[in-house]
């Protein structure tokens, strides 16, 4: 078996939902020797775009994408240890959180675990936060993208003040912005970099700004 | 028997335990509608118009009526919410005689609604956070109206029932605190996706009895929310429905242009016995045309 046909049996294990298999393909993967970040990114990146796809263009659900992310973080958690003594840098870094006043985090969870199906580091700060802990996050953990997620409309006035903190702070982070009452003509008119209609699609906006933060 | 008495102009609806199930159709709300937050900004209201016919023409007992569109001119809906709000009820009320459901999570919104409309309308929605009681419950009392009360607080949504009733509890103490009683306290457990969160309806069924035995309170909630992120959403909302009204909900916030679930609610409001000689079961499912035999004695009309 070629070493790409035993990285596509990993991807396969994913498209099925088996993180056991997952693991264990990846552990036999890795004592044959093979490439770390090759596993990464054929073995569990590349079949989350696709979940990513299926997913938008309506040929699997929510539970099936949660499936697929929990097999590939199985993976992950695996490579996690040797990620870190490589030199292999992440996709990027990015900064999520629920703005000030709303408490909903489904669509932000979501998020998260197809960024981190996209090879992404990724920090959750939780709901509820105010402009000024993005900020203190933000300095702490110095990402690339920061996430802001709103499922009301009164809390949608947050996302706003908490893009022009930012913005003013860290004049080259991008803001990204979603959640059901937001939409493009919102993200435009508050100065936010970027909007996602679902999950997938915020994974295919975060790799975008990489390639254009790498220039 | 708690019962919330909802009034528009000319007409009462009473929910309550022993009551057919309350149905507030939902459609009256821009959240991800685009098209329909275009025409609200422009100041078009045929949307709003056809979708209150239509959904009285259904079944809904009340509407709820959304105002929440974040204008492309002015993104701030604390300033364009309480004045097109004010529009949708007078022009709502002008074509249809259900109660309505003034729905916003602006306070101000909620008062422009208030001032406006008649009858006794329901006021959707207050919380556990704090700031948002003392900002509502004044309202509530002032106006002498029920609320629907969503069982979270400043902590956040919790996943754990006895957490979520606790939160219910303080509200409905918190209500007394203004003179406010607990029949005019809808309680909404919060249904989640269970797409997402898989013991979600369990929650709410665990929820809903103990809001009935212990508090004796009804209960709401956006039942539409259950399906999202999975096929055939109408099959399992018609499928939660019941399982909600036999753990004692009393009204829900839902499509009543769906028959699936419309015929879910009147199956379970037989079922239930709040479908007195089964009357609008009959009504709904009688065969268009029915031939009477010849000499058959009838009951005379009239």
């Amino acid at each position: 078996m070629s070493e790409k046909e035993s990285l596509h049996k990993i991807a396969d294990a994913v498209l099925d939902y088996d993180g056991d298999e997952v693991v264990r393909l990846l552990r036999r993967e890795l004592a044959a020797g093979g490439n770390v970040e090759d596993i990464l990114n054929i073995g569990l990146i590349e079949p989350m775009g696709d979940i990513g796809d299926q997913f938008t263009d309506g040929e699997i659900f929510v539970p099936e994408m949660l499936m697929a992310a929990t097999a590939m973080k199985a993976g992950l958690e695996v490579l996690r240890p040797i990620l870190a003594e490589s030199d292999a840098e992440p996709m990027g870094k990015i900064l999520l959180g629920t703005v000030q006043g709303d408490l909903h985090d489904i669509g932000k969870n979501l998020v998260t675990m197809m960024l981190e199906g996209a090879g992404f580091e990724v920090f959750d700060i939780g709901v509820n936060q105010n402009p000024e802990a993005f900020a203190a996050a933000v300095q702490e953990h110095s990402p690339d993208i920061v996430g802001l997620s709103a499922l009301l409309t009164t809390t949608m006035v947050s996302m706003r003040t908490t893009t022009a903190l930012l913005k003013e702070q860290f004049p080259l982070i991008k803001v990204i912005v979603g959640g059901a009452p937001v939409n493009q003509q919102f993200a435009d008119a508050i100065g936010a970099d970027g909007f996602s209609e679902d999950a997938p699609g915020a994974a295919v906006l975060a790799r975008r700004f990489m390639e254009e933060l790498a220039g | 028997m708690p019962q919330t008495i909802v009034e528009s102009k000319t007409k009462t609806t009473i929910i309550g335990f022993d009551q057919p199930f309350c149905v507030i159709g939902e459609r009256i709300n821009p959240t991800g509608r685009k098209a329909l937050a275009a025409q609200l900004e422009a100041g078009d209201f045929c949307t709003v118009e056809k979708d209150a016919l239509e959904q009285v023409a259904c079944g809904a007992a009340m509407l709820d009526v959304n105002a929440g569109v974040v204008f492309h001119s002015n993104p701030n809906p604390n300033e364009t919410e309480p004045p097109l709000m004010r529009k949708m009820i007078r022009m709502i009320q002008e074509i249809v005689d259900v109660p309505l459901c003034i729905d916003s999570s602006v306070p101000d919104a909620l008062e422009a609604g208030l001032e406006v409309c008649g009858g006794r309308p329901l006021v959707n929605s207050i919380t556990g956070e704090e700031e948002r009681l003392e900002a509502i419950l004044p309202l509530i009392k002032k106006y002498n109206v029920p609320v629907v009360a969503i069982s979270n607080d400043d902590t956040g949504i919790s996943e754990d029932p006895e957490v979520r009733f606790q939160v219910a509890r303080r509200i409905v103490e918190r209500a007394a605190d203004f003179g406010i009683s607990a029949h005019d306290i809808i309680v909404d457990p919060l249904a989640m996706p269970v797409g997402a969160v898989p013991t979600a309806c369990l929650q709410v069924f665990e929820l809903v009895r103990r809001l009935r035995r212990e508090l004796g309170v009804n209960t709401t909630c956006g039942a539409s929310n259950v399906s999202f992120g999975l096929p055939n959403r109408q099959g399992l909302t018609a499928a939660f429905l019941p399982i909600a009204i036999a753990s004692g909900m009393t009204s829900a916030i839902m499509n009543p242009i769906r028959d699936q679930e419309m015929e879910a609610v009147r199956a379970a409001d037989l079922l239930c016995n709040n479908d007195a000689n089964a009357a609008v079961w009959i009504k709904a499912n009688k065969p268009a045309t029915t031939v009477t035999a010849k000499g058959r004695r009838r009951r005379r009309a009239g």
